[in-house]
């Protein structure tokens, strides 16, 4: 019990912080880059100004806790998600793990594209 | 007469939680349907990556990309995570207030105030990516 | 002239049956009954054998919670004419193990409240001689919603969580035990976060929702819970930079 009351305070910290970044950024995300463009709404944006944004410090910080805490968002979500919806009691380590897990790598993915 | 039943023994019914809860309220089903937008979040990471990959790699590889966006089936499946995304930010923005009190002074600031602060938050945040996108 | 409604009811006899069953009754009722003045007509004119509690008719006592087509209420507060094209279904309250008919058994509730000590802790107590603990009026505020709660348990009947997981809290105790954190005249926090804080505590709650919504007192048990998990992940940040401070 100790260990989940230091590790569950932690997650679900990052879960309420990358739901907010979700909630704020994403749909005009989603919308400016891939939906508005495809149904002729709008133009895409430039390659050098999509460029530009990606390249500057500011953009770069922004874009990592973004992408990641996005990830934990999920990663949280999800894990009970499949722990009470499905009521998959007895697989909650492999859920955490699974989880936690690839929200885990796919941060350190984003880590390497975002500053490379 | 019940087989099980003892004189002076409790006998208790306990009713069992059937597989597909959720769909026993149609709050409940809102419930799981709010939670499986993170599904769409964690989809929308992850597709920004690979966008940034295609910048990084250069205008042809961004015009292969956004070629890909065109495709018929890809742009079904954009418009429900549009969708499903606007839900999680509607859903999310009217849960903080629950959560969060500001007191200013004395008083408890009215939750209606902090949930408009919340929309004014969220419209300033697409107004600011689409300035810095020059659209 | 009293108009008709049929009313279902799920009765369990232990005695003779190992599964609950349907049951109909017929009952003419007048505009101004609520359903548990239907219960009361069938107990003293139909069929005595019927079992259900109630107590103050007036959504005080919290002791006639029911499901009523479906949904957990107070019988002594729902008006039978706004069911009306019937049949009525009356069923036990969901997540509680039935003891007979409509009546469960609340020992697991009442168990938890305990762990949370829902009255005023105080460090060293003082004597009457020192007088009453004072309160100023905003203070009061800070948790008099929390206070209301009538002990129902309707938040519990709607919380699908604490039906998976038998471990849960649940809506009403956290509630509660906010009330007595919230209290400017209290000084439990400390002793209350370690039941709290546990994965069967605050932690286990998804945010259903339901439990504010069914809330007969406007409770908001949900928004406590939001809160309260707010105040401990804040706690904890401080513990991490600050680890030694008090705590
Ligand atoms: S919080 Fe509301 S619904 Fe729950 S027991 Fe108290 S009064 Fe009843
Ligand atoms: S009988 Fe007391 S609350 Fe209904």
């Amino acid at each position: 019990m100790t260990g989940r009351r230091l590790r569950e305070p932690g997650l679900w910290l990052l879960f309420s912080a990358g739901g907010t970044l979700a909630a704020l950024f994403l749909p005009v995300l989603a919308a400016v880059l891939w939906v508005a463009p495809a149904l002729g709404w709008l133009a895409a944006p430039a390659h050098d100004v999509l460029a530009a944004a990606a390249r500057s410090v500011a953009g770069r910080l922004f874009l990592t806790g973004l992408i990641v805490l996005a990830l934990f968002h999920w990663a949280h979500r999800f894990r009970y998600t499949l722990y009470d919806g499905l009521q998959l009691y007895h697989l909650n380590q492999l859920i955490a793990v699974l989880t936690y897990g690839v929200a885990t790598v796919l941060s350190v993915a984003a880590g390497v594209v975002v500053w490379r | 007469m019940n087989p099980a039943y003892r004189r002076h023994h409790p006998k208790w019914y306990r009713a069992r939680m059937p597989i597909f809860w959720w769909f026993r309220k149609a709050a409940y089903f809102r419930f799981i349907a709010r939670e499986l937008t993170s599904v769409f979040v964690a989809y929308s990471s992850v597709l920004l990556l690979v966008q940034l990959r295609a910048v990084a790699a250069g205008p042809e590889a961004l015009a292969r990309f956004t070629a890909w966006l065109h495709l018929r089936p890809v742009v079904a499946l954009h418009v429900v995570v549009l969708l499903a995304l606007l839900f999680h930010t509607v859903t999310w923005l009217h849960l903080a207030p629950r959560a969060i009190v500001i007191r200013l002074g004395r008083r408890r600031v009215p939750d209606v105030a902090v949930l408009l602060g919340h929309y004014g938050a969220w419209l300033a945040a697409s107004g600011l990516v689409v300035w810095l996108l020059r659209l | 002239m009293p108009q008709t409604v049929t009313i279902e009811i799920r009765r369990y006899r232990p005695e003779e049956e190992a599964e609950p069953t349907w049951q109909r009754y017929e009952v003419p009722f007048w505009r101004e009954w609520m359903v548990l003045d239907a219960l009361n007509y069938i107990k003293d004119h139909v069929d005595g054998t019927l079992s259900f509690r109630w107590s103050c008719r007036m959504g005080v006592c919290g002791s006639c919670g029911m499901m009523v087509n479906g949904n957990p209420a107070l019988t002594c507060a729902t008006y039978l004419e706004t069911l009306v094209p019937g049949p009525v279904q009356v069923e036990p309250l969901r997540g509680f193990p039935v003891i007979r008919d409509l009546v469960c058994d609340l020992t697991d509730f009442i168990t938890k409240l305990q762990r949370v000590q829902p009255w005023i802790v105080r460090e060293t107590e003082g004597t009457p001689a020192q007088g009453e603990y004072r309160q100023t009026p905003d203070e009061l505020a800070a948790y008099r919603p929390y206070a209301m709660c009538i002990n129902c348990l309707l938040c519990y009947a709607a919380c699908p969580i604490y039906e998976l997981e038998p471990g849960f809290l649940g809506p009403a105790v956290i509630a509660l035990a906010q009330r007595y954190n919230l209290d400017s005249r209290d000084q439990g926090r400390e002793a209350r976060m370690d039941v709290l804080s546990e994965h069967d505590g605050i932690w286990a709650c998804t945010l259903v929702g339901e439990c504010s919504t069914v809330c007969p007192k406007h409770v908001d048990p949900a928004g406590a819970i939001q809160r309260y998990k707010l105040d401990a992940a804040v706690a904890w940040v401080k513990a991490l930079v600050l680890p030694r401070s008090g705590r």
